[in-house]
């Protein structure tokens, strides 16, 4: 079979860059994988929550007096079984942490929850639920930034006064915060261009739509220590949370990581790991709580829904001379939208020299949302890369070569404040413009766009540990969640350090008690900071096999060194010792080898991805077909390219699904018209083209093997690159999402009734 | 309760066991005969993650009761490989890195394997609309694809 290639890109490497198959892949293949739902302990329960009907209501009363004496019920948990953290005087987070879990005495958006139940069956406990009898107030709600600044908006958390405006307001508001990137003078700016072009863009909340819904089992001892199994993206960020929301330290609480069936963002928090603990040690048994899809939209995720204005000058050369932006992100029903790193990413491919940028994080009658790859950049970068099309379109200039002319490059000074390292945004624009697709010729109702985006990536805290075998093979432990291949990543870097094959490594993700802490999955960290914190310990390793060499051959450590997997000794006046033979004399060296590396990874590399798209719009229907995509970006270097490549396609796809289809739709009454995967429309197969990629490596200079990190900015484009090809297939300009067949139908009869689609 | 006795074949063995009338065959294969190959995406029939063969033919086993597989024979991602040698398209779904978190992968590999033996050399569109009842929300599809289509000429070379 011809699909696997071994690259030849990164010549010096021997095992970086190539493609084995990954370790974990045969329990996946086969079924055997064990994923958050795939639990099963002796004596378990099962677990349903009651979550609430309304968006935004007053809790009267609750009585689970009914239900309690239902078949095979064990135990009932509602707010009043957790502990008041307001009087422990927690933070703000932590506090909203634990009411997002289980309401106290409002519920804040359709899919709140409100009880739990465990019970012998499955069936028992979704009956259970059914019979607790809850006394609702239904209060007003707000579903959109706009509704929620109303002036006589309901308001969501009475007391709060929207931070950083002068002056200090004093009336509540729904808006938590505002945040500000400022830099030159914007009038100015503005007086320099010859053309300005200004709009206001909508996106609608999104899912990240991972394919396992939520899943917890835990399993409580009388001596007050939980374990608690689940899927997550970071292990002992679970621990912590849980230990918040249940009142307990941390070390209480052992978290065993399932196989995760996807995040994406979506699983960085907790939703049913202290209703699980809770239950379980109410009842004394193991207690297991799966989401169902309905749960999985109702109370998880989604992404910001936003409303965002922005107003970009150029001079006809191509010069771009400022951008002002409004943005307004919806939170959901807690504090904490990504509007700021929105602001910081949506320019940051180009030089302005003059900015105002100004976000608000608002609170709605919604699930609180979720970090949802590269969070808060996509939907502010739907708007600059449209902005920026429509300026290229003006003033008669190709949307890459309006690119170049204001790449962010090496030294520019980024507006989110530092001064931008080695950087490969540029080597992403002319990847693109010297592909062939770049070039390939339209037909009628075809449309090509072009888009660029940014993601910081992030560095964070990691631990791992490398032991050596008796026979000589390396077991490599960390603790960050593997979702999209990370552990053959590992296994490729440890080879690398070694200089051994691959198969010699194996790699696995440790509890929070078999490894030391890590920071979560997410921010396209884990091969960097985690293959950071291999590779160290790996080079800990071979430095204390070095010493054991030289003390058998009783020479200086000076005089021996390493050399594909074995100690030589610098005269060859010895025969090489392998890590086999060194293993096997152990004993008389110092006994078994194994070394762990902790660190905070400093040297983190931002990445750029820049995509072209072309579509075809069908004209009766208002069908947009993608036809080709090409995906050019950054991954400084790709550890294992297939699992680069596929992050860049899931990443285009889900930004795809977002342009096109994907949305939540509510009723009047603020509840979700459409939670199943029947009507919240992701993208299937049959959908699409296959997704072009090109691998750009411009090695991050701060990290050992030049990683940057390629989970996120994939996603950033995609919004833009679909909207732009859309415009130039129809000359209409669509600025809400998803552009879904009516949207794109109106747009067209607007156009043809005489309506300026621009 | 009074529960309902089920005998089939599953991956070639006779299995028995009891349901209740409104288990779905998904929860039956996962809770009763301990088969957690097939995963709940969605529940609704939607999302492919439970994909079985049953009766020779591609079936959603969240939208199967449990009772109505009394006498039928199922297979199921862990009925695939022949022992321990892997099937060709898991074995193209290995190399291709055709999975990323995996948790669609038993659905895919079932709903593959249902078109591979309806149709042994597909086109890339046929391939891409037999599939389409599967979700995957990680790999973009491009990868599942590229797999599918490369089991489908290990067949050929194969004979
Ligand atoms: S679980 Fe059966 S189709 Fe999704
Ligand atoms: S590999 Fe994750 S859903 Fe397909």
């Amino acid at each position: 079979m011809a699909i696997i290639e071994q690259d030849t890109t990164n010549p010096g490497f021997k095992w970086i860059g190539t493609r084995p198959i990954r370790p974990d892949g045969y329990e996946k293949v086969t079924g055997k994988a064990r994923f958050g739902a795939d639990m099963m302990l002796p004596g378990q329960l099962e677990g349903a929550v009651l979550r609430s009907p309304h968006a935004h209501a007053r809790i009267v009363s609750i009585d689970t007096s009914e239900a309690e004496t239902m078949p095979g019920v064990k135990a009932i948990v509602t707010g009043a079984d957790f502990p008041d953290l307001a009087e422990a005087g927690a933070g703000a987070a932590d506090l909203d942490l634990a009411v997002n879990v289980i309401a106290r005495d409002k519920v804040l958006y359709e899919g709140h929850v409100v009880a739990a139940v465990a019970a012998d069956t499955r069936k028992q406990a979704q009956a259970a639920i059914k019979a607790i009898k809850v006394n609702y107030e239904v209060l007003p709600h707000v579903l959109t930034v706009d509704e929620a600044m109303a002036s006589d908006a309901p308001i969501l958390h009475p007391g709060t006064r929207t931070k950083n405006v002068e002056p200090a307001p004093e009336a509540d508001s729904n808006v938590i915060s505002r945040v500000v990137q400022q830099l030159g003078d914007l009038d100015a700016g503005f007086a320099a261009a010859d053309v300005v072009v200004e709009r206001t863009f909508t996106t609608k909340p999104v899912h990240q739509g991972y394919i396992e819904p939520h899943a917890a089992v835990a399993d409580a001892m009388p001596n007050g220590r939980v374990h608690v199994w689940c899927s997550s993206q970071g292990h002992f960020a679970m621990r912590t949370m849980t230990a918040t929301v249940l009142g307990c330290d941390p070390t209480r609480i052992k978290v065993t990581p399932a196989e995760i069936g996807g995040g994406f963002g979506g699983k960085l928090s907790i939703y049913l790991e202290p209703l699980a603990g809770r239950l379980s040690q109410k009842s004394g048994r193991p207690v297991r709580i799966v989401m169902n899809r309905d749960e999985v939209f109702k109370g998880t995720g989604p992404a910001s829904g936003t409303k965002i204005t922005v107003k970009i000058g150029a001079t006809n050369d191509g010069k771009l001379t400022a951008c002002q932006s409004w943005l307004g992100y919806e939170a959901g029903a807690f504090a904490g939208s990504p509007v700021g790193a929105a602001t910081m990413t949506m320019i940051a491919p180009y030089q302005f020299e003059n900015l105002l940028l100004e976000g608000y994080d608002v609170v709605v009658n919604k699930p609180k949302v979720a970090a949802y790859r590269a969070p808060g950049a996509p939907m502010a970068a739907f708007a600059v890369e449209s902005v920026i099309d429509e300026i290229a379109q003006k003033i008669g200039m190709d949307p890459i070569e309006l690119r170049l002319k204001n790449a962010s490059v090496e030294g520019s000074q980024a507006a989110y404040g530092p001064k931008f390292p080695k950087i490969g945004y540029v080597e992403t624009l002319e990847a693109i413009k010297n592909h062939p697709n770049y070039q390939i010729p339209l037909g009628p109702n075809q449309g090509r766009g072009v888009a660029s985006g940014f993601w910081f990536n992030a560095g964070m805290n990691s631990s791992a540990t490398v032991h050596l075998n008796e026979d000589g093979n390396v077991t490599v432990i960390v603790g960050s969640p593997d979702i999209g291949g990370s552990r053959a990543s590992m296994a490729l870097m440890a080879a690398e350090t070694f200089g051994i094959d691959v198969a010699r490594v194996q790699p696995l993700v440790g509890d929070t008690e078999t490894v030391g802490f890590n920071d979560v999955t997410g921010g396209s960290r884990t091969t960097l900071a985690t293959g950071q914190a291999v590779t160290e310990a790996c080079e800990k390793v071979k430095v204390d096999l070095m010493a054991r060499a030289a003390k058998t051959w009783n020479c200086d450590v000076a005089d021996v060194e390493w050399v594909d997997g074995q100690v030589q000794k610098l005269d060859g006046s010895e025969p090489p010792l392998s890590m086999a033979k060194l293993a096997r004399g152990w004993g008389r060296t110092g006994g078994p080898v194994s070394a762990t590396a902790s660190l905070n990874a400093r040297g983190v590399g931002s990445a750029f991805s820049t995509q072209v798209c072309d579509v075809e719009v069908d004209p009766e229907t208002g069908i947009v077909r993608v036809l080709r995509y090409l995906t050019a970006q950054d991954a400084g270097r790709a550890i294992h390219p297939s699992y680069v490549e596929g992050q860049f396609q899931g990443g285009v796809v889900q930004g795809i699904g977002w342009a096109l289809n994907e949305e939540y739709v509510h009723t009047a009454e603020g509840t979700m018209d459409n939670p199943s995967f029947l009507d919240y429309r992701i993208p299937v197969a049959s959908d699409l083209p296959m997704i072009d990629t090109i691998i750009v490596e411009v090695p991050n200079p701060g990290h050992p093997w030049g990683v940057r990190g390629v989970g996120e900015v994939g996603i950033v484009p995609p919004l833009a690159a679909v909207a732009n090809a859309v415009s130039n297939a129809t000359g209409c300009r669509l600025t809400d999402l998803p552009m879904s067949p009516m949207r794109v139908l109106d747009a067209l009869n607007q156009k043809s009734n005489g309506g300026n689609g621009h | 309760m009074s529960r309902t006795h089920v005998t089939c074949t599953i991956n070639g063995d006779e299995v028995e066991f009891l349901c209740e009338d409104d288990t779905t065959l998904l929860n039956a294969l996962r809770d009763e005969v301990g088969l957690t190959g097939s995963k709940e995406g969605c529940g609704t029939g939607d999302c492919g993650a439970c994909s079985v063969i049953m009766d020779g033919a591609l079936t959603c086993a969240c939208l199967v009761f449990a009772p109505e597989a009394e006498g039928a024979t199922v297979v199921t991602v862990e009925g695939i490989a022949d022992g321990n040698k892997l099937h060709p398209l898991q074995q193209t779904f290995l190399e291709g890195a055709a999975l990323q978190c995996g948790v669609c992968t038993p659905g895919f590999l079932v709903a593959a394997k249902a078109l591979l033996d309806e149709n042994p050399h597909p086109t890339e569109t046929e391939v891409r609309y037999a599939l389409a009842g599967n979700l995957c929300r990680c790999t973009g599809y491009d990868k599942i694809i590229r797999a599918v289509l490369a089991a489908a000429d290990y067949n050929g070379s194969e004979g």
